[in-house]
């Protein structure tokens, strides 16, 4: 008599590799990325690729699964684009893994795979393989993705940490902080509500029309999303072992998500980001770079925010807005907010 | 944001920074009782803006810094008995004498990060079949929505919601940091928004019976270069007033309606400091006739009493007795990856503050 529920649902027989399961696959994922490589419906998917190829995996575990600006699919297509675009390839392809927890709501996990088919397109990249596992309630939270991608490295990228010199600049591609505190505004007891969205975005155009133009010139791209600006840029400094330097006053923040971290006490460099990346570039193509991003819908608050120096070797300092000068240290564990 | 910016304007702070250059003649220590106001001295760079003769010394204010490491045992050992323990975000790192709420609930413990006590409320109110605990910590600022809290779960008839209470007072405290021999503090910023709810009226007999400048400060780079401004005006003429640079913001009663709250739930009482000892009526405790909210009678976890650790100096920092590179474990086997003391978890904390600014080369 419960089949009517029982079939809105996800439970252990959707994972049980029986007919649930198949009728699950063929309703639900492979309908809704239907393509020559994934219609094969081989163990794995063969593709063809050509020259060097960038690789990179990673787990989706988001809480909420749906937010203000996306949801953990758009997430986990664009986290994983991304990642390649900041080795200075186009993506080509996808893998996609769901650990679904027994008892999400069937409806939830049809508009999760739609939003990753609308991602996947908008970016260009295929799904060719994937799989999908169903764990019991309480062994999960709702749904976890795990992505795969593969990328063609962009003939005129030469990215690479060693190319980075003093007087290179430090480009950030748009407002910081908006993913963490969309995330952080939906989470249970919030203070105020607040209409921040998340900047999730895939950024694989943006990149092949920067490297279009400025080829190896590009020194450096990353994408700064857990642990925020404050993250990237250390990493680089102390990988590096070049000094960083950044102005506060450059810093593109967008008035409520500033707001947002004056009231939690979180400082917008150590938030997350999904939809802007860091570039550091040769001085000399500064202006027509930001020139040319600023073009672009996903890069119109392009800003320069600082520069590489020689001073303070593995060390970021910002240049406050009053004048003063303060090292910015490496974030510790996730931000919490402050009692008072 | 047009509000803050005024306060966060390079003219403006360099106005009162030359004036504090120009006014000067002697040393002087000065006070910042709060750790929010630490925060805003190192994040945006001004200790080194100050001249050499102004000294800043880093007091107690910081609510995660001064909650005795025992409070920490008793929500741990709440959590490990399959109580919801609920906690603003930065206790939970804290170390207690064998771990932090962190390891508590990585070990399975029901912790809820939350960003008021009226939300602990609901988590009581949706769990009838457990005990849910609001780890009660901070100044005055946090007293009013805390005390609202019992109420309203007074009201619904709660029997699930308590509070584990390590609230504590500013004034007792900056009267301790006076009275002590060793003390060089010459002028206090007193925290603004402490004031805000409490108004002025403990700082006048303050002030009078240590001849003592007490400036009520903002937070914002210009609130504090006035405030310091102030203070070394005050100190240079040789005159000790309460003076109040805060007054878009604190009345000189305080919010008389947060204060009626605190009254109604709390009252003045003993309580310990990490790192300073007990210090009398500096804390609040709960009235009794709200015994059935004190998370301590109904557990039974009050004998829960901890030495503190030794090594950490927690209690001469908060003093500003000393610098925290004074401390033989500054920045060797203590930093924020893994602190010893308090004062190097909280990033509000001196220890912490230091450890990255001083950083810098
Ligand atoms: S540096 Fe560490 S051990 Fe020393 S006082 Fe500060 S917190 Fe305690």
């Amino acid at each position: 008599m419960n089949n009517r529920a029982e079939n809105k649902t996800i439970n252990l027989s959707h994972g049980s590799g029986g007919l649930m399961m198949r009728k699950l696959l063929n309703d639900v994922i492979f309908k809704a990325f239907d393509n020559k490589y994934l219609n094969r419906k081989h163990d794995g998917a063969l593709v063809k690729l050509t020259g060097e190829i960038a690789v990179s995996t990673d787990s989706f575990v988001i809480s909420p699964i749906f937010f203000k600006g996306g949801d953990i699919g758009e997430l986990a297509v664009n986290g994983t684009v991304n990642d390649i675009a900041m080795c200075g390839a186009i993506p080509r392809f996808l893998s996609l893994s769901f650990i679904v927890e027994e008892g999400l709501g069937l409806e939830s996990l049809i508009r999760i795979v739609n939003s990753v088919k609308t991602a996947a397109k908008n970016s260009g990249v295929r799904i060719i393989t994937g799989d999908t596992k169903v764990v019991e309630k309480g062994k999960g939270d709702k749904i976890f993705i795990n992505t795969t991608g593969i990328g063609e490295v962009h003939p005129k990228a030469n990215i690479s940490s060693e190319k980075i010199k003093p007087g290179d600049k430090i480009i950030v591609s748009g407002c910081i902080a908006q993913h963490g505190m969309a995330i952080m505004s939906q989470r249970k007891g919030m203070e105020f509500e607040a209409d921040i969205k998340s900047d999730t975005t895939n950024l694989n155009f943006l990149v092949k029309d920067i490297l279009d133009a400025f080829g190896s010139k590009i020194h450096l791209l990353r994408d700064p999303t857990r642990g925020g600006l404050a993250a990237v840029l250390h990493e680089i400094a102390e990988d590096t072992q070049t000094g960083i330097t950044i102005y506060e006053n450059k810093l593109p923040l967008e008035k409520q998500v500033a707001a947002a971290c004056e009231i939690l006490g979180i400082d917008p460099i150590f938030v997350a980001n999904e939809g802007i990346f860091v570039a550091i570039v040769d001085s000399d193509i500064t202006d027509d770079l930001v020139e040319l991003m600023i073009q672009k819908e996903k890069g119109k608050n392009t800003v320069c925010i600082g520069e590489i120096s020689q001073d303070h070797p593995g060390k970021v300092v910002m240049h406050s807005s009053i004048g003063g000068k303060r090292i910015v240290s490496p974030p510790i564990g996730e931000q919490l907010p402050r009692i008072c | 944001m047009k509000y803050l910016n005024e306060y966060r304007n390079l003219e403006a702070t360099n106005r009162w920074l030359n004036l504090i250059h120009k006014t000067i003649t002697r040393n002087w220590n000065i006070m910042e009782v709060c750790g929010g106001q630490t925060h805003s001295l190192v994040r945006n760079g001004i200790l080194e803006l100050l001249p050499e003769k102004v000294r800043m010394i880093h007091g107690p204010g910081c609510p995660v810094c001064v909650t005795p490491l025992n409070l920490i045992d008793k929500a741990v050992e709440l959590l490990e008995n399959n109580v919801i323990v609920c906690s603003f975000g930065d206790m939970v790192r804290v170390p207690g004498s064998k771990k932090s709420l962190m390891q508590a609930k990585a070990n399975g413990g029901d912790l809820r990060i939350l960003y008021s006590p009226l939300e602990a409320v609901d988590v009581a109110r949706e769990n009838p079949q457990k005990q849910v605990v609001f780890f009660a910590v901070g100044f005055e600022t946090t007293a009013p929505a805390n005390a609202l809290s019992v109420l309203q779960a007074k009201e619904k008839g709660l029997k699930n919601y308590s509070l584990l209470v390590s609230h504590v007072l500013v004034p007792p405290a900056m009267e301790a940091i006076l009275k002590d021999e060793l003390c060089k503090v010459n002028a206090f910023l007193g925290a603004g928004h402490v004031c805000t709810i409490m108004g002025l009226g403990e700082y006048y007999p303050l002030s009078a019976k240590y001849k003592i400048p007490i400036i009520i400060t903002g937070f914002e780079p210009v609130d504090l270069v006035q405030g310091i401004y102030m203070a070394v005006n005050q100190l240079e003429k040789g005159i000790f007033e309460v003076e109040n640079q805060y007054a878009r913001v604190v009345k000189k009663e305080g919010n008389l309606a947060a204060k009626n709250l605190i009254n109604i739930v709390f009252r003045v009482g003993s309580r310990q400091w990490r790192g300073i000892g007990e210090i009398p009526d500096s804390g609040y405790v709960l009235q009794d006739e709200f015994n059935e909210f004190d998370a301590e009678l109904k557990f039974g976890i009050r004998h829960i009493q901890v030495p503190e650790n030794k090594t950490c100096i927690a209690g001469e920092i908060l003093k500003g007795i000393k610098k925290p590179y004074e401390c033989n474990q500054f920045g060797k086997n203590c930093s924020p990856v893994n602190p010893l003391g308090a004062p190097m978890v909280s990033s509000e904390g001196a220890c912490a503050a230091y450890y990255h600014f001083t950083n810098t080369v």
